[in-house]
């Protein structure tokens, strides 16, 4: 029969419909109080349409999560090195990155000039910036990582894009904050890796010397 | 080269072509090359017998790099048997490069219009017997062919990345500042910007003339040529088409495209072969897991490693649903293009929203996923999708991995497609707006080298995952979707089938991840430098959109020397003024929209 068609895809409008009325009934009164909601309502058994509040709203974003890079520094009130910066201005994350967004000043001596394992100044120019995340995943020590806030509408782009040490730098607790199973692997990965080296050193006292380099 | 039988398999023909033609064929010797030479005065003579002899009736890739020190430039064409499938026939011809000439194979494969068109465009090969040479990407009255190994872009820095600048000295400016605004472009000497007028319209129109014609006893008709677009046709991207007119009917139409284009290939050869990675994904920007992978796999097979079992199963997986969501976009937006506004496309969000989280708990990023690596992928799927709320206002969402997979795979997506498929294939509308409108024959399709849901539409058996098979998909049990009409509603329900094909595979590659979980996911040290040994590679795959292929010439540098991107919606509107002859002007927007183009990888 003509017409069988269009009235078979109205039904299934009509039953989407539906499912969200229902679905609203079912949770009534409990969407602000009942953490079962949300996974439930947007998750693959939904029927029902639901959508999230933006901006009263915000869902959290998952561990892996890219944005822009921040640099990790100590938190402040660090028994050993208060804020002191990770960054080692080794240099990789700037030759990695695909659109060469990363400029970074290397550290110098003082006293003596001659280049020291820190950052004299990093850039980082945002607009360029494509979240690829290579920076983060090739960083040998861990000092660059993928920030998760995604909210940096600025009103004027000239002045504000190019995020500079002071802007980038976050202590590890944010890092461990927004990420803490990754937090958790990569602090486990160092401590491997630092009682490994401890334990050469101890078996080869005459090397000593050279790693303390 | 890694695996000997099948290279021996692909040389079978041109052995054949050897012998046929001696001294105008020769074996192509360059250590790490493949595929024969063929004398550039037997181009057409040798192409027409490996079409009609040979049965490679289909030309997969057309492609110039620039061998700068040799001073010649090399077409590299890649031929495929349809009816036989396996590896595609290589065969090159060179020119010099102070006058390069080489004759058209529009004769031979009309697929290669465009193909040659970028060619002469980007590197500047004349090819003689080309029906409409024209540039097809830069605009007329651009200087110059931006891929030759010594053309430089106005804001040049270095030939490749990376730049010295950045660091230890990196003193920084804004990217605007090197690359000012209306500096950006050079002009050719004596232009002048003001009151310039650009020919490049007058080109188009010329061949199409604005006639009138009144037949004995009938009323005086005229012809119209109307501009459609440039615009932003849905999801599709800024994409132009002139069209003659006679009434309401198009007699000829021409796409004019180039509006998005980025010398995508040229910034390729800028980077290194890691760096490439993330701009794939800016291709085809529904896809960018299969992109990933067509690339992945181009550079693996010059590299020679193994890829992990579980990483294979990852990309399988990653792809697979990757083509659900885009034909999901592209039904959605087909029924947009012909009037139904939204409701279709909407629910296809509301059902791309679980993949893409999944996307974004496993590669960081929701479209955007550069997740695959040389050799594997970049991380094992995570514990949980989801994230844990950190905010007081965060809404907390978070599911089990697995669990949410299978939901996905055995529940979500087979009912969704039922549900979709009740909302749309009987729907009179659909069905007498779509029912023989842009009927592609199948040797038309062959001949116009349509790929992907456009050519298996058409009754054409083929497909990559099958024909020539890559990653592990020879290991699982599903089938090749064909219709036979090849109209726009057939490619319509050959999408429906295709992603039945897909979750079939899906439900396979499930409990395979469950057995291989724990295993690792990437072979060879996770390295910022890869090492790529010299030589060139045709990494392909059968995208959502059809063949998507790589070409990447390595010397043996941290960066390629040539990267070619064979893309597939570029391809696919080769014969998109031929489909639409005779067709009415809405039915133009049907039949681009049953092609599945996205401006982001046409235009590259
Ligand atoms: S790779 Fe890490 S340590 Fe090296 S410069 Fe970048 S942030 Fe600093
Ligand atoms: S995320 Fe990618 S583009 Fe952005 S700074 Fe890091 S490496 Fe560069």
């Amino acid at each position: 029969m003509y017409g069988q068609g269009i009235a078979k895809g109205m039904w299934v409008t009509i039953k989407h419909l539906v499912d969200t009325y229902l679905d609203d009934l079912k949770w009534w009164g409990r969407r602000y109080t009942d953490p079962a909601v949300f996974p439930e309502r947007q998750g693959p058994h939904t029927r029902g349409v639901f959508t999230v509040q933006y901006p009263e709203e915000k869902l959290p974003m998952p561990e892996r999560f890219r944005f822009t890079p921040f640099l990790v520094v100590n938190d402040p009130d660090a028994p050993e090195h208060p804020s002191h910066i990770w960054c080692t201005s080794c240099g990789i994350c700037a030759k990695v990155c695909p659109p060469q967004c990363i400029w970074i000043m290397r550290g110098v001596h003082s006293d003596t000039g001659r280049p020291i394992p820190e950052p004299a100044e990093f850039y980082i120019d945002i607009d360029v910036c494509m979240n690829c995340g290579y920076c983060a995943e090739f960083c040998p020590f861990d000092a660059i990582k993928m920030d998760h806030n995604y909210e940096l509408a600025s009103y004027d782009r000239t002045a504000h894009h190019i995020h500079d040490l002071a802007r980038l730098s976050k202590p590890v607790s944010y890092w461990e904050h927004i990420a803490p199973t990754l937090a958790a692997n990569e602090r486990a990965a160092r401590e491997a890796e630092a009682a490994r080296k401890a334990a050469r050193k101890k078996s080869a006292p005459a090397k000593q010397q050279d790693d303390a380099k | 080269m890694s695996d000997v039988p099948t290279q021996e398999e692909a040389l079978a023909p041109a052995d054949v072509l050897i012998e046929k033609y001696p001294g105008a064929v020769s074996k192509d010797t360059r250590e790490g090359y493949e595929g024969v030479v063929v004398d550039a005065g037997k181009l057409v003579e040798v192409a027409t017998a490996l079409r009609d002899e040979l049965g490679f009736k289909y030309l997969a890739s057309a492609t110039a790099v620039d061998y700068l020190e040799d001073e010649y430039f090399e077409m590299v064409y890649h031929a495929c048997n349809v009816d036989t499938g396996g590896k595609p026939l290589v065969f090159k011809a060179r020119t010099a490069r102070a006058e390069a000439v080489l004759p058209s194979l529009v004769s031979v494969w009309p697929g290669a219009d465009f193909q040659e068109r970028e060619a002469w465009d980007l590197m500047g090969i004349r090819f003689t017997g080309h029906p409409n040479l024209r540039r097809i990407l830069m605009w007329e009255g651009f200087e110059g062919h931006p891929l030759r190994k010594d053309w430089q872009e106005p804001y040049y820095e270095e030939d490749a990345k990376p730049f010295d600048s950045r660091w230890p000295e990196g003193h920084v400016c804004r990217a605007e500042q090197l690359n000012p605004y209306g500096m950006n472009v050079r002009y050719p000497p004596g232009f002048i910007y003001d009151g310039y007028e650009s020919v490049a319209d007058d080109d188009t129109y010329s061949g199409m003339g604005v006639t009138f014609d009144e037949p004995p006893g009938g009323i005086k008709t005229g012809r119209l040529v109307v501009n459609i677009g440039p615009h932003h046709p849905s999801t599709h991207g800024v994409f132009r088409m002139v069209a003659t007119l006679d009434g309401e009917t198009i007699e000829d139409l021409h796409p004019v495209m180039g509006y998005l284009h980025r010398n995508h290939e040229k910034i390729g050869e800028r980077n290194t072969f890691l760096q490439n990675m993330p701009y794939t994904d800016r291709l085809d920007y529904i896809c960018s897991m299969s992109n990933n992978l067509g690339y992945a796999l181009a550079v693996e097979k010059l590299m020679g490693v193994e890829v992990p079992e579980r990483a294979e199963l990852i990309r399988v997986l990653m792809v697979e649903l990757t083509r659900y969501v885009n034909h999901l976009w592209a039904i959605g937006f087909l029924l947009n293009d012909l009037g139904a506004f939204y409701t279709p496309a909407i629910y296809v969000m509301n059902a791309r929203e679980l993949i893409l989280d999944f996307f974004e708990a496993t590669a960081g990023s929701r479209m955007m996923c550069n997740y695959m690596r040389f050799g594997g992928v970049f991380a094992d799927l995570p514990p949980t999708v989801g994230g844990r709320p950190q905010l007081p206002t965060d809404v907390f969402r978070e599911y089990e991995t697995m669990a949410y997979l299978k939901d996905l795979v055995y529940e979500q997506m087979p009912r969704f497609v039922d549900e979709f498929d009740a909302l749309l294939t009987q729907n009179e509308i659909v069905i007498s707006r779509a029912r023989g409108v842009g009927i592609l024959p199948p040797d038309m399709a062959i001949a116009y080298s349509a790929s992907g849901p456009l050519l298996r539409a058409s009754g054409v058996p083929y497909d990559l995952r099958h024909s020539d098979p890559y990653s592990i998909y020879d290991e699982f049990d599903w089938d090749i979707a064909v219709r036979y009409n090849g109209d726009v509603y057939d490619r319509l329900m050959l999408r429906f089938d295709e992603i039945r094909q897909s979750i079939r595979i899906l439900q396979q590659v499930v409990p395979r991840l469950e057995a291989t979980q724990g295993q690792p996911v990437f072979s060879g040290r996770r390295a910022y430098q890869v090492r790529v040994p010299a030589g060139e590679s045709y990494g392909r795959i059968e995208a959502p959109k059809g063949e998507l292929g790589f070409y990447v010439v390595s010397n043996g540098s941290p960066n390629p020397w040539r990267y070619h991107v064979r893309s597939t919606s570029f391809i696919n509107v080769t014969g998109l003024g031929e489909l639409c002859k005779g067709h009415k002007v809405a039915d133009v927007v049907a039949i681009l929209g049953s092609i599945d183009i996205i401006l982001g990888e046409v235009d590259r």
